[in-house]
């Protein structure tokens, strides 16, 4: 069964393309993980399919309805941002107040007992630490027991002990046969809870695969040197030339380095890096595509063309 | 609603926890009683009344610009509201619980202003003109709970602090309620029958005592109803537009 799904949206934010005809499906009991640089448009799926906003084109459907209409929204949970908990509110007022809106929710004492809130019940959520916000932010998108959860970065500034409370709380959920979509810019977190991947980049799903077939994607490694003319070198995505260095994308740094050794090329100042996510897949798509700002100078210039694994690479090539 | 009636509890409660608020709007109307009206007034029994339903009237304005204009306003840029909007209701029951919880705490604010009347002054009225304030009192919350609205959607929350302070001085003055009936100085007595604050205290007066309610005032307070209601109605639509489409 379907529970949300994505087919063809674009939004526009007045002349930024945040989502360019993006489709994606979300079935029940699925874990799926939401990766993408700051930017990519992650926030802005979440927001159209949780009825926040609408679509400029395409169409979105939550639980066999229209996001915007409450009524669908019935089965759905959603987190708030940490800072947007009202700050004179008791921890339990807010749970109380959240649970008023559905038929059956969960029990408050259950609830706080699984997010490890019981201690707090009383404390207004102004007081809370950072860490407790963001549990507690977390836990309301359970109160109504929902068929399918939203959470939009939630463990985004957690220490590391409270990001595991929080995926333990997010997989006993899961197991129970409830659907969770996770957005993260963090592989590693979607790698621990996730089965199925979507990579969006540039407002367009890049990839749309298991943990194992992104993570092959992403695992490129980036050597800088400054050389002259390159030979052919094995396992390479993408080549690039910015400021007089040579920055070569590839699969096995390894034998890259190895072949520029052996094959005697006379280079300097041999550096290798692990490539961000957003490198990767700009290697990949060989587009950077509108609305990139991450944190890599020089690197939205757009790579060149990828020779990346194709199957996995959908939505690229219009 | 049931629903708008959790919305109301909660806006009160968060209201309630934050008191300087509540002191807040109730405060200018109590002090003015206690600095004009208890010296000036207090032993004249048609005078203290008129100048109770003048404060009466001031808080209501002050109240409901300020909870409306400063609520709505910080609401706005609070990311709790496009939570609730992911809650399975539509915007109608945190609409209307505001409304409730406004007019709760519009009927809070006047505590003081009539208890200092009735142990202050000698100010009187029968249970007929006291159940005819009550009336007058929610449909002279309409054109400033509008007013209020129109400030708090169009208006980013400092703005919004800003021009409901402007804005109710010279409403408070220009509208005579800071005199008594008839006796402003000339050039309010000019400009008043246009405000709505007004028209407003007229129909005070007129449930309170004895005092015939000019047509202008009558008519200016409806237009202003329009205006600030069209005006409100527009922000609203401006916001959704901006946040939520």
């Amino acid at each position: 069964m379907t529970l949300a799904r994505a087919v063809e949206v674009s939004r526009r934010y007045q002349t930024v393309r945040a989502l360019d005809r993006v489709s994606m499906e979300i079935h029940a009991g699925e874990l799926v993980g939401l990766l993408g640089p700051n930017g990519a448009g992650k926030s802005t799926l979440i927001n159209l399919l949780t009825g926040l906003r609408r679509p400029t084109g395409g169409r979105v459907e939550l639980c066999g309805g229209d996001p915007r209409d409450p009524a669908s929204r019935r089965h759905l949970g959603v987190t708030p941002q940490e800072t947007g908990l009202p700050p004179t509110l008791r921890v339990r007022e807010v749970v109380d107040f959240v649970a008023a809106h559905y038929p059956d929710p969960i029990r408050r004492d259950e609830l706080l007992d699984r997010f490890g809130l019981t201690e707090l019940a009383k404390r207004q959520t102004g007081g809370l630490s950072g860490g407790q916000k963001r549990r507690l932010a977390v836990a309301l998108a359970f109160v109504g027991r929902p068929r399918v959860v939203l959470l939009d970065e939630p463990t985004t500034g957690l220490d590391v002990q409270a990001r595991r409370a929080l995926w333990d709380g997010i997989r006993s959920f899961h197991v129970e046969g409830g659907a969770v979509l996770l957005s993260s810019h963090y592989l590693e977190e979607i790698e621990e809870l996730a089965q199925r991947v979507v990579v969006l980049g540039g407002g367009r799903v890049l990839a749309d695969d298991t943990v194992a077939a992104v993570r092959g994607m992403v695992g490129v490694r980036r050597v800088s040197l400054t050389v002259g003319e390159l030979p052919p070198l094995p396992g390479v995505v993408g080549v690039k030339h910015v400021d007089g260095r040579t920055h070569v994308l590839t699969a096995d740094s390894d034998a890259v380095v190895r072949a520029l050794v052996t094959g005697g090329v006379d280079f300097s100042d041999l550096e290798v890096r692990p490539t961000s996510l957003e490198e990767a897949f700009l290697a990949l798509t060989g587009d950077g595509g509108p609305a990139v700002d991450g944190g890599v100078p020089g690197e939205a210039d757009g790579g060149p063309a990828g020779a990346g694994p194709k199957h996995a690479v959908a939505g690229a090539d219009r | 609603m049931s629903l708008t009636l959790v919305h109301a509890r909660y806006q009160l409660l968060e209201t309630v926890r934050v008191p300087v608020a509540v002191i807040g709007s109730a405060f200018f109307p109590a002090a003015s009683m206690l600095f004009f009206v208890v010296p000036f007034a207090g032993d004249d029994p048609v005078g203290a009344t008129f100048a109770t339903a003048s404060m009466v009237t001031f808080a209501v304005m002050v109240s409901n610009l300020f909870q409306y204009g400063v609520g709505v306003a910080e609401d706005r840029a609070h990311p709790w509201d496009p939570y609730t909007r992911s809650l399975p209701v539509g915007p109608v029951p945190r609409f209307a619980g505001r409304i409730i919880a406004g007019l709760v705490m519009t009927f809070v604010s006047l505590i003081p202003v009539v208890l200092i009347a009735a142990i202050g002054t000698e100010a009187t009225i029968t249970v007929g003109g006291f159940l005819a304030g009550l009336g007058a009192i929610l449909v002279i919350a309409v054109p400033f709970t509008l007013m209020g609205l129109a400030i708090g959607y169009g208006l980013p929350s400092k703005a919004a602090l800003a021009v409901a302070q402007i804005v109710f001085f010279p409403m408070a003055f220009g509208g005579g309620l800071l005199s008594a009936p008839g006796n402003a100085p000339g050039f309010i007595e000019t400009i008043a029958p246009y405000l709505p604050s007004r028209g407003a205290v007229e129909l005070m007066w007129a449930a309170v005592g004895d005092f015939p309610v000019s047509t202008t005032s009558m008519i200016a307070l409806v237009a202003w109803t329009v205006a600030m209601g069209a005006l409100a109605a527009w922000g609203y639509r401006r916001d959704e537009g901006r946040r939520f489409s």
